[in-house]
This record gives structure tokens, sequence and C-alpha cells, in this order.
């Protein structure tokens, strides 16, 4: 196509990303670089009969009006980005030389809000990517055995997860496993143990969550291989069966080389739609015992009255940062790829 | 081919059909559990004594006279308005998904056609903006939302749902217009056709399969999104999901969870339906990008 009609066709398209994406990722960056404003703060004498007072007072008009001339804030620069709330160099060079043993900087460590949300990002990452791949492979080459009547509603069945509202999905599990919720209920019976509760223990929310996230991805990777699975040469399988492969041998060599374009594929849409982990935790209210990164950036903008867009953009960038370089690899593959192709 | 080696039972097989029962009943029984659950009331849905109460709604009975109650439904739908928020969703949705394929089939086929080093370049940053959260996003639109006063109505939440479901809808249509032979358009073109006669004769009568899969998972994303509509809409044009969420704030503590639980139920309805009509589209969309490598 000539860059002409091209222009025209991709305009409409175009547009809406740089509006929309790209030049809100620049204006995210530009308000991390202020703070908001101090609150203006009015000096007077206030004489009574033992002599005279200073007193200090808000002047709310004053910040105010302050707030209103510029709403960014004041000029920060990178402060925000090495505060407490962000990467916190300081605290973190502090627990360093001030805790004995590795377990206490651990500790230290997951008081720093960033940090605390950073390393739950991770660890469900971490966790439910290759469970789901594991899992949603397994249930694919069962389903592709169960007898054509049965496929349909099984596929019908697992489609229901993943399609859920992720905020809706998580809210019923969440009603489900509460300490009154017919499994919650049923465990503590079972344990015997009042106190078992969802609520009480960072393990159990962690381990919840880490649930929730296989129960609404694991169809995609269902599927997929399902998918895939149709496609696997018949003449290779026959060859294998008639050189006396086993089923799992079979499996192992021949389905699983098949699937691994299909596996790397799963795989780059589980860490883009892991790592921007938010519904569930809203969901389970459990902000006490797990955040994530785009948790507190939501909660950083709906901190009533006054929210800290600063500390939301600064957050914002560095998770934006963070997703670069999970898809590094990935962008460098693909640019290779397109460079074997054009030349 | 179905020989006896390949139908004998093992040990294996045994194990895999397990593991498919399993996960069948996970993913099925919390949907049936729920839905069972709303019309009962609160004491059996969430019964600390017996979970067989919110199976046979004992306290429902002793509550309401019967073992079926709609008083959840009535609660959320008329006393909290609830069908104000799904008004609101039907607006948004529509609109975004129109406009979505709009723009995203014109990109699409641009991209899909044209062999300059640029597109590959946009189809690079289309992947990068898909793996944005988009949360991330949203903390950029705010400031400027509030000075252009713009903030909180929905033609805003939708321009911005357009723009954040963009990427996807490309990646998705580009490949889907690969598919279509090069030839028809471009012999159209030899006929004397503009690029864009071409298009509008000759490939938009073939695109619909492409474009209705595109255009489910462009609903999806609308109807499914919390962390846009939750920040960037004013409370009296709340979509579902974020009101489900306040729901979460206000009623639970005055007592009335079951308005949530009759909220939840009503916004996975109509994903039942979807999914009910369009399996077959919906499964060869999530796995068109796939297959193909």
């Amino acid at each position: 196509m000539k860059h002409r009609p091209f222009f025209w066709f991709i305009l409409p398209t175009l547009s809406a990303m740089i509006l929309f994406i790209a030049l809100p990722i620049i204006s995210v960056f530009v308000q991390s670089l202020y703070i908001e404003h101090e609150q203006v703060i009015v000096v007077s004498e206030s004489c009574g009969p033992f002599g005279c007072n200073p007193t200090t007072s808000i002047d709310l008009e004053a910040t105010a009006a302050l707030r209103e001339d510029a709403p960014l804030g004041r000029f920060n620069g990178l402060a925000t980005y090495t505060n407490r709330s962000h990467l916190a160099f300081i605290e973190l060079g502090e627990a360093w030389r001030t805790t004995e043993s590795l377990g206490e900087f651990w500790d230290q460590i997951m008081n720093l809000p960033f940090y605390r949300a950073l390393i739950f990002t991770l660890t469900y990452t971490a966790a439910v990517t290759p469970m789901v791949i594991l899992l949603g492979l397994a249930i694919a080459v069962g389903v592709n055995n169960l007898p054509k009547f049965l496929k349909g509603p099984s596929i019908f069945v697992s489609l229901l997860p993943f399609l859920v509202t992720p905020l809706v999905g998580s809210l019923i599990l969440y009603w489900m496993v509460d300490s009154d919720g017919v499994i919650g209920a049923t465990l503590q019976i079972i344990f015997d143990d009042p106190s078992l509760s969802l609520k009480a223990s960072t393990t159990l929310t962690w381990v919840m969550l880490i649930i929730y996230g296989i129960w609404h991805m694991l169809p995609f990777s269902f599927i997929t291989f399902y998918a895939g699975l149709q496609t696997v040469p018949e003449d290779t399988m026959e060859a294998a069966m008639i050189d006396g492969a086993s089923k799992w041998q079979r499996m192992r060599h021949v389905i699983v080389p098949h699937l691994a374009p299909l596996m790397s594929f799963v795989t780059l849409m589980m860490l883009m739609d892991n790592f921007r982990v938010f519904e569930p935790i809203v969901s389970f209210s459990a902000e006490a015992h797990a955040t994530s990164l785009s948790w507190i950036i939501f909660n950083d903008l709906r901190e009533s009255g006054n929210p800290l867009y600063g500390s939301a953009g600064a957050t914002s960038l560095l998770t934006v940062i963070g997703v670069i370089l999970l898809l590094t690899p990935v962008l460098i593959r693909t640019w290779r790829d397109f460079n074997r192709k054009v030349h | 081919m179905a020989t006896k080696a390949q139908n004998r039972v093992t040990p294996l097989t045994i194990i895999s059909l397990a593991l498919v029962a399993v996960w069948l009943i996970v993913a099925a029984f919390p949907f049936f559990w729920t839905l069972w659950g709303s019309f009962k009331v609160q004491a059996d849905f969430f019964s600390k004594a017996n979970w067989m109460n919110a199976f046979y709604g004992v306290n429902t009975i002793a509550e309401t006279g019967s073992a079926f109650t709609g008083a959840g439904y009535h609660g959320a739908w008329i006393q909290e308005e609830f069908w104000k928020n799904v008004i609101n969703t039907s607006i948004v949705v529509f609109f975004t998904v129109v406009i979505s394929l709009t723009f995203g089939t014109l990109g699409g086929y641009a991209l899909a056609r044209s062999g300059f080093r640029y597109a590959f370049w946009i189809l690079m940053a289309a992947l990068v903006f898909r793996a944005m959260p988009h949360i991330t996003l949203v903390s950029g639109y705010m400031l400027p939302f509030f000075k252009w006063n713009i903030w909180g109505h929905l033609p805003t939440t939708i321009i911005v749902l357009v723009a954040i479901n963009q990427p996807f809808t490309l990646w998705m249509l580009h490949s889907f217009f690969l598919n279509i032979p090069k030839d028809m358009d471009e012999s159209a073109m030899v006929d004397g056709c503009t690029r864009f006669q071409a298009f509008r004769h000759v490939i938009i009568p073939v695109m619909w399969p492409g474009v209705v899969t595109t255009g489910l998972f462009s609903f999806l994303l609308a109807y499914n999104d919390f962390a846009v509509t939750s920040m960037l809409l004013s409370s009296e044009n709340e979509t579902m999901v974020p009101a489900i969420a306040s729901f979460l704030g206000t009623t639970q503590v005055e007592g009335n969870v079951m308005f949530a639980v009759a909220a939840v139920v009503s916004a996975t309805a109509p994903l039942f339906v979807l999914i009910l009509f369009f399996q077959r589209q919906i499964v060869s969309g999530l796995t068109a990008g796939a297959v193909k490598g």
C-alpha cells in the first residue's frame, strides 16, 4: 500500500492510540515530577490577657486557590521516585545496615509499600503462569480424549471463568471461601478451628489470590492448546506409535514439541495479564495482606479528597518500565523474525 | 483411525479424565452456587451453621415463607437503582464496540497490506501498549480531564476504552486481513478502483466473520473493565462493574450483601448468553493469533 492511503487508513486508530496511550504516559511522567502543595499556614498573633501568643492556622482559601492555580503541585524532581513509598533507597540502605539476618531485612522490605506490591505482583505472576500452562495442557489433552458429544459442553463450561468480569469472578470465589461462605465455613468445621479465616492470614490470602488467578486464566491456555492439538500431524503420531512409543512418550516427544510455539504465545499473554493483577485484591479486600502495583496506583488516585497524582505517576512509570523489561526478550525475537522475513 | 492401542485404558487416561472432571466442577460450581444462593436470604447464603441451609433455604422459608426470594434482586435493581448502571453499561459497551471496530478495520487493513518498515513499528508499539496495565494510563488521564472539565462523562470513558482497545483490535484484524488474499483488492484496483473503493466494495463484504470475532472481544473488554470505569465516571454515570464494587462498600455495611450477590448474577447473565451463542467465534478468536504462530 502506498504511503498516502496508508496514512488515511491508519489515522483514526493511530491518533486514538497516541492521544490516549502515548500522551498519557508522558503526562504520567510529568506529573510524577511534581508533588502536592503543602497547606498554606498562616501565623497570627492572638493577644489575650496574659500576653500575645503566635497561633498557626490553615488558610483553606489560599490552599484551595493555590491548588486551583497550579493543579500539578510543586516541582519535586525525581524525589518522589526515591522516597519511602517508592524505591526507598535511604530506607533500604538503613535496613541493610541495621538488620542482622536476612529474614529481618526481608521483614523491613515488606514494610515498604512499593516493594511489598512488587514482590506480590512478581510472586503472583511467577506462580500463576507455569501452573496455568501445565494444567491447561493436561486438561486440553484430557478433553481431546473425551467422546465428541462432551467436547462442546466442556469448552462452554471452561469459558465461563475466563470471560466473566474479573471483579465479579473474584467476588464469586471470595463469597465461597470467606469465613461465612460454603467452603470457608466447612473448612473451619473440618479443622475445628473457628479462627481459620482468609482475612486473618497473609499466606492464605496469597494462596487464595493465586488460586483465583489460575482459575481465571486456565481456560485461555486450555483452549489455545486444545486448538493446537487438533493440528498435531497424524503421520508423526502413527510413526511414533509404530516405533513403540507409549502414550507418555508420544506426549513428551511429539505433542509437546508441536505445541512449543503456542507455549511461548501463551506465556507472553499470561505475563502481560498477570502482571496487571488488580481486581481480585479489590474483591477480596486483601490490601492488608497483599497489594499489587496496579492496586497501589489505584489507591493513590482514590485517596479521597486529595489524590496523590505525583505518587501515582511515579508508581505508574516504574510499572511501565517493569512491563517493558518483561517484554524485552519477546520484542527482540519478533524484531529478528521480521528482519529474517524482510531480507 | 481408532485402534486398540489408542483406546486402551491406562492409568494415565484415568488421571487425565479425572483432572478434566475436577476442572469442570471447579469451573462451573461457583456460578451455579451463586445463582442458586442469590434467591436466598443472607443467613442462608452465608450460613455459618450448616452449608446445607443455602441448599434448602431454611432461613429463607422462615423469613419469607417460601424457599426462593427475589428480595436481593428487588433491592439491587429498584432500591439501589442498578437498572441505571445497566443502561450506562449498554451505552458504553455499544459505542465502544462500534467505534473500536471502525477504527480497527481501517487500521488493521492498512497494516496487513503495507510492507513498509513503519507498519512493523506500529504493530510493535501496539504490542507494548497492549501490555500497559490500564490503571497506569488512567493516572495520566485524571489531571487533564479535570482541567478540560470532561471528567465523569460517558463519552470520555467511551473514547478512552476505544483507545485502550485499539492495540488488541489492530493485531487481531491485521492477522485476519492477512488471510484475505491480496489479489482480491489488488485486481479491483487494476480495474480502476481507488484503494478506498477496493476496500469498500471488495473487502467489506468478506470481512464480517473476522469483525464479529474481534467485536466479541472488544465487547468483553468494555464490559469487564473496572480500572477505567471506576476512576473516570462520576457516581451518577457509573456502569455495572464499579457499581458492584461500591455496593460492597455501602450495602455490605448495612447487611444488604445479597444486593451485591443479585447484582453479580445480573452482570454475569449476559456473558453466559454471549458464550452460549458465540462459543465457536470466541474459541476461534482466542486461538487466531496463536495457532498460526
